[in-house]
């Protein structure tokens, strides 16, 4: 790394600002008010608040609604993260081994990155739609009654399929590139070494993967709880009723269709200490094991 | 231990790009064989096909009495040491000497004793529980080497496996992979652009140009008789000089058209290349007598290296700049005149047109 020596000592601190003011005007500044909120008991218009300490709390973990939306949320997220993780894994190591066109499977499968969370979650409802969904067809053939919006399972089903297909292409690209760093000698030393493929992989290929793999684990850990909101909200139209939604889409409902700001307030603090949690987890625990070359 | 075969092997790329023109080598047991030829001669593909990591266009490889064409790398026998060495990143030193022979599902103390013998060989015991980045380039080598090693594989393949090193460090492991060649007799096949180190190690050297053989033999074989004068130039540091003469009635003359004394008996009339090499030039007193090739050129630049020096030096009319070795003693001035001398037995012709050796 070069170091670059600065004439001024505040010129560096200069540079800087502009995403420290992004970072402190929509990161640290929302959730200190978010923190306060959360103690306080808000009418819906905003004029008035009373502190009620650690009520919103205690109701928020008491209530079995929201529980409810909890397991949802770590079953959701446990899917889509597998799921995106490994089905990105399989094409990537398949788009890898071909020789000709790879390019062109490559931009297929890279595309859909390019398409908005709410528009992707527009297609998959079309997609799954009762009237005009080709996969109602599909769900047809197989004997499935597939009522999507209607079904806690069908609908559930519907956001991890969709969520899962948004972000393929994101862990795609990195597992590629990955892939391509491997040297070439290094995959031909074992075939000389190994003679099953799949032996290979594992002994090979996916420790040499795991500073990519580990990345990606934390990213689509954060994408499936917090950025699958549009998908969600695409999927249930606002309308939650019997849906399965997940913990942030509860955050938005309560407080911005609720009125319950204390709540939704207090839900989002929960929310943020259970992704300290677990990023901490991650680095202590599963970072260990990881290579980096 | 095996033999290796290559019969009219070839490698088309693409179609239409041919990386090697039908190869044929038989290569003995316990022998080691060095593939030498400039980058792009097809020398890396050659081995990268006997190794089973490129197709095989057409011909035929055996290593013993068994053509291995269709049979995958981790099943012909083989071992190979690559240019970058290849070591696991992830695995320690033991690991990387182990995984090859965990895969073929060998007893864990059969293992243990031989990852550890074959450390003791290349005096790497003390690095076992290291991952290779925390070693040098010398001693990735070593690891490199017992990775083969411990296989106790029918053939080593090696692909440039010193270009890594610094100059010292080559010379150093370029006697050791011979003494443990030795030792082991293990067939080898090793793949190297540079000369030198072909000329040391190899008991037979196969030169090859653009995908073709242009002669097998043992070293000083190939160096006393190039079969063409690619391999003339090739092989041999300076390269012998190669100068363009027509031979007729009056005798041999350069094609700028001084005349050249002596060495071209039972010639036909035509157009040859003429090589002589630089140490076989000789100052001589004076004019040219008597039997052998005789040169009058002029002085441009004395070069010493050390243990001998060479001299520079170019024709009066002009033509090809022609090189000289002389002591390191020599004080030769540029501009100074010089009578060369070479014995007919050192001088060389080769057809202008094909290139090929005429006896």
């Amino acid at each position: 790394m070069k170091r670059v020596q600065f004439s001024s000592a505040s010129l560096p601190y200069l540079y800087l600002l502009p995403q420290l003011a992004i970072i402190v005007i929509f990161f640290y500044w929302p959730s200190v008010q978010a923190i306060q909120s959360s103690f306080y008991l808000e009418d819906p218009f905003g004029f008035s608040s009373t502190f009620v300490g650690l009520d919103n709390y205690t109701d928020v973990l008491e209530s079995s609604s929201y529980a409810e939306i909890a397991r949802f949320t770590v079953v959701f997220t446990l899917l889509v993260t597998f799921l995106s993780l490994s089905l990105a894994l399989l094409f990537a190591v398949k788009a890898d081994a071909v020789l000709k066109g790879s390019s062109s499977y490559k931009t297929l499968l890279m595309w859909v990155y390019a398409v908005a969370p709410p528009v992707a979650g527009l297609m998959g409802v079309m997609f799954f739609d009762m009237h005009i969904g080709p996969f109602l067809k599909f769900a047809d053939a197989v004997g499935w009654d597939f009522r999507i919006g209607l079904d806690y399972f069908d609908t559930a089903f519907a956001m991890v399929v969709i969520s899962v297909w948004k972000q393929i292409p994101y862990n795609f690209i990195f597992f590629l590139s990955g892939l391509q760093a491997i040297p070439k000698s290094l995959r031909e030393a074992g075939a000389i070494d190994c003679r099953s493929g799949f032996r290979r992989f594992w002994t090979i290929t996916l420790p040499l993967l795991a500073p990519t793999a580990f990345f990606l684990l934390i990213i689509n850990m954060t994408y499936a709880l917090f950025d699958t909101f549009g998908i969600v909200d695409v999927v249930v139209k606002d309308k939650a009723a019997n849906n399965p939604i997940t913990l942030v889409y509860k955050v938005y409902m309560d407080g911005f269709r609720g009125g319950d700001i204390g709540g939704s307030s207090a839900q989002s603090v929960i929310l943020m200490a259970v992704v300290f949690v677990l990023t901490i987890f991650q680095f202590r625990f599963i970072e260990r094991r990881v290579h980096y070359n | 231990m095996a033999t290796i075969t290559l019969d009219k092997v070839r490698k088309v790329y693409a179609g239409t790009m041919e990386a090697v023109k039908g190869v044929s080598i038989d290569i003995a047991d316990g022998e080691f064989i060095v593939l030498v030829g400039p980058s792009g001669c097809g020398k890396s593909t050659l081995l990268r096909m006997i190794a089973g990591l490129e197709e095989i266009t057409t011909g035929e490889v055996k290593i013993g009495e068994r053509v291995v064409n269709k049979i995958d790398p981790a099943d012909r026998d083989i071992a190979m040491v690559f240019q970058n060495y290849a070591l696991y990143p992830h695995m320690t030193v033991y690991n990387n000497l182990a995984y090859g022979l965990k895969n073929r599902g060998m007893p864990k103390a059969e293992i243990d004793k031989r990852v550890k013998e074959a450390a003791r060989i290349l005096e790497i015991d003390d690095y076992l529980d290291r991952k290779p980045r925390a070693l040098s380039g010398g001693q990735r080598q070593r690891v490199a080497m017992g990775r083969a090693i411990v296989r106790e594989p029918a053939t080593f393949l090696f692909d440039e496996p010193l270009s890594n090193l610094d100059a010292k460090l080559r010379v150093q492991m370029r006697v050791e992979i011979k003494r443990l060649q030795r030792e082991l007799g293990t067939t080898s096949v090793y793949v190297t652009h540079d000369q030198l180190e072909a000329m040391t190690l190899a008991d037979r050297l196969v030169v090859l140009n653009k995908g073709n053989i242009e002669q097998i033999g043992a070293p000083i074989e190939v160096y006393d008789r190039p079969a063409s004068t690619f391999v003339a130039s090739f092989i041999g540091s300076p390269a012998m000089n190669l100068l363009d003469v027509t031979s007729d009635d009056a005798g041999l003359k350069l094609v700028t058209g001084t005349g050249l004394a002596g060495a071209a008996s039972g010639l036909d009339r035509g157009r040859y290349t003429l090589g002589v090499r630089p140490e076989h030039l000789e100052i001589a007193d004076g004019a040219a007598s008597g039997e052998g090739l005789s040169l009058e050129v002029t002085v441009n630049v004395l070069e010493p290296v050390g243990a001998e020096s060479f001299v520079y030096a170019s024709f009066a009319d002009g033509g090809p700049q022609i090189v000289v070795r002389v002591s390191s003693h020599a004080r030769h001035q540029p501009g100074e005149k010089l009578y060369l001398k070479a014995m007919p037995q050192n001088v060389h012709f080769f057809d202008a047109d094909t290139g090929k050796r005429i006896d």
